[in-house]
């Protein structure tokens, strides 16, 4: 179980908690022009890190809002939340 | 005087210094990279590959998984490449000369809900026009089939009925693997363990070589078959692959007496069941909701599965837990596996099988080693493409797939 700390809560556990995978992937600005290939990279391609990897929580069971962590895929520890809209943090130790 | 130790059993494969050069290399020891020399070797004639294991061989989800075989999928592409698997584990234990316990209990998918009346009486059908062995069992039969299972009504999800495959059943996992490993071994095959690639030498985009922690090996075609850290080698590569890597749990009671006479798997509840040789009661649950390469997951995915594992089964109240463990499984959108060619060429990659790759282990060989011969997709693999993710051909099997991804 690991322990999330809600940007609006505080620190609750996992099972309040829904996840929402990869964050920073934007809804593409021109889709009329999109060949299947992006469209393809768009849906189905999520990067897969085994390490660092910046990815979408939302707080089901508190305040219900959405926001980013910084968590190791490897360790499961969390080394920044922040809230959606922020750039993604360089945690310490990352070169940046 | 204690009593002198016994001499210790023979070897089943030698362990060779990796060579400077191979006609293919496969990454990844466990059960379908195995698979896949062994058919290399045995159906295409090629006898000179190495078989690259970061850790020991089948240390990974070979030796993690909960051993379930069946071939009940819903779609002709799935349930085809399922039931030739299935096919060739029922001649498996006689063809590589190793008795590892492959035991046709049957195995049962229960319906909780009407919504899993309709899928599952769907199922059955479509199995059958496909020619697989398939039964509907109402309430009563299921208890017929499996005399310890609870089908009161006064429970949260009370068991309706149950789709049944009498073929399927489960498998020694470790001695499967050891089975391939010792005949792949014997054709001449170099089965290399505590040999990390760290990446791959290319010529313009056609991959020659793969770099390793044990020196770099010149090939021509390499198969990777990575599991969950097919990724990983794929960014060594130079390519993405759609996949993601959960954590995915499973754990054993202590030994019991025979009570549980087949197995039982519910997707609706969540939970997996099954009785080993040996006695213990094995189960499995859905994944864990996070990415993860830990190799281990959250304690309250044990419990929802526990919960769902006694209300079914009233008399598993008094058992206890003995260990749990777990596996990184690769996921697909659709949870279908990826078995073909990659953007590299002359790489090739299989993964994607996700929470059931176990019972696809002579299938993804014996497919996987005729795309690396051949260089073209096999009939039964060529539905499962990467291109399948631009084309939109999905084949979503998520209904099937037992278990939630």
């Amino acid at each position: 179980m690991i322990l999330i700390e809600c940007p609006n809560c505080g620190p609750r556990d996992e099972t309040e908690y829904q996840y929402g995978g990869e964050a920073h992937v934007a809804y593409p600005e021109d889709q009329q022009s999109l060949s299947d290939e992006e469209w393809g990279r768009y849906l189905f391609y999520r990067q897969n890190p085994q390490g660092l990897f910046a990815e979408r929580w939302v707080h089901s069971a508190g305040c219900r809002k959405w926001f980013n962590v910084v968590r190791d895929t490897v360790t499961y520890r969390i080394d920044a939340v922040y809230r959606l809209g922020d750039p993604r943090p360089t945690v310490p130790g990352e070169t940046p | 005087m204690a009593e002198l130790l016994p001499d210790h059993p023979d070897f089943l494969w030698r362990n060779p210094e990796p060579k400077s050069s191979y006609d293919a290399v496969i990454v990844g020891a466990g059960g379908h990279g195995l698979a896949t020399a062994y058919y290399l070797a045995k159906n295409h004639g090629i006898t000179n590959i190495a078989v690259l294991e970061r850790g020991w061989l089948a240390g990974g989800n070979m030796a993690r998984n909960t051993a379930i075989i069946r071939s009940n999928y819903l779609w002709d592409e799935t349930s085809a490449i399922y039931e030739h698997s299935l096919k060739l584990w029922e001649g498996l234990p006689a063809e590589l000369e190793y008795d590892f316990l492959f035991s046709q209990r049957g195995v049962m998918n229960l319906a909780h809900t009407l919504q899993d009346v309709r899928d599952s009486v769907r199922r059955v059908s479509a199995n059958k026009l496909n020619g697989i062995d398939a039964d509907w069992l109402d309430a009563k039969q299921v208890k017929e089939l499996c005399p310890i299972i609870n089908i009161s009504s006064h429970v949260r999800y009370p068991v309706l009925g149950a789709t049944f495959q009498p073929r399927g059943g489960i498998a020694k996992h470790d001695h499967v693997a050891w089975a391939f490993a010792r005949k792949a071994d014997e054709m001449g095959v170099d089965l290399i363990q505590n040999c990390e690639v760290t990446g791959f030498v290319k010529n313009g985009n056609r991959v020659v070589g793969v770099k390793t922690s044990r020196g770099t090996i010149a090939t021509e075609k390499v198969g990777l078959s990575a599991a969950g850290h097919s990724s990983v080698l794929a960014k060594l590569a130079g390519f993405d692959l759609p996949i993601q890597s959960h954590p995915l749990q499973a754990l054993v009671s202590e030994l019991h007496q025979p009570v549980h006479p087949t197995v039982v798997m519910s997707n609706h509840v969540h939970v997996y069941v099954s009785q080993a040789h040996k006695g213990e009661l094995v189960m499995g649950a859905g994944i864990d909701a996070y990415n993860g390469y830990g190799q281990r997951g959250g304690f309250h995915v044990i419990e929802h599965q526990m919960a769902a594992a006694v209300e079914l089964f009233p008399i598993f109240a008094r058992a206890h837990l003995l260990r749990t463990w777990g596996g990184i499984v690769d996921v697909t959108l659709d949870a279908s596996p990826i078995v073909g060619r990659t953007p590299v060429d002359n790489l090739f990659v299989n993964c994607g099988w996700g929470t059931g790759g176990f019972k696809g282990t002579p299938g993804a060989g014996w497919t996987f080693a005729h795309t690396i011969a051949t260089g073209a997709a096999h009939p039964l693999n060529a539905p499962f493409s990467l291109e399948r993710f631009v084309t939109g051909a999905l084949i979503d099997e998520h209904g099937a797939a037992g278990v939630a991804h």
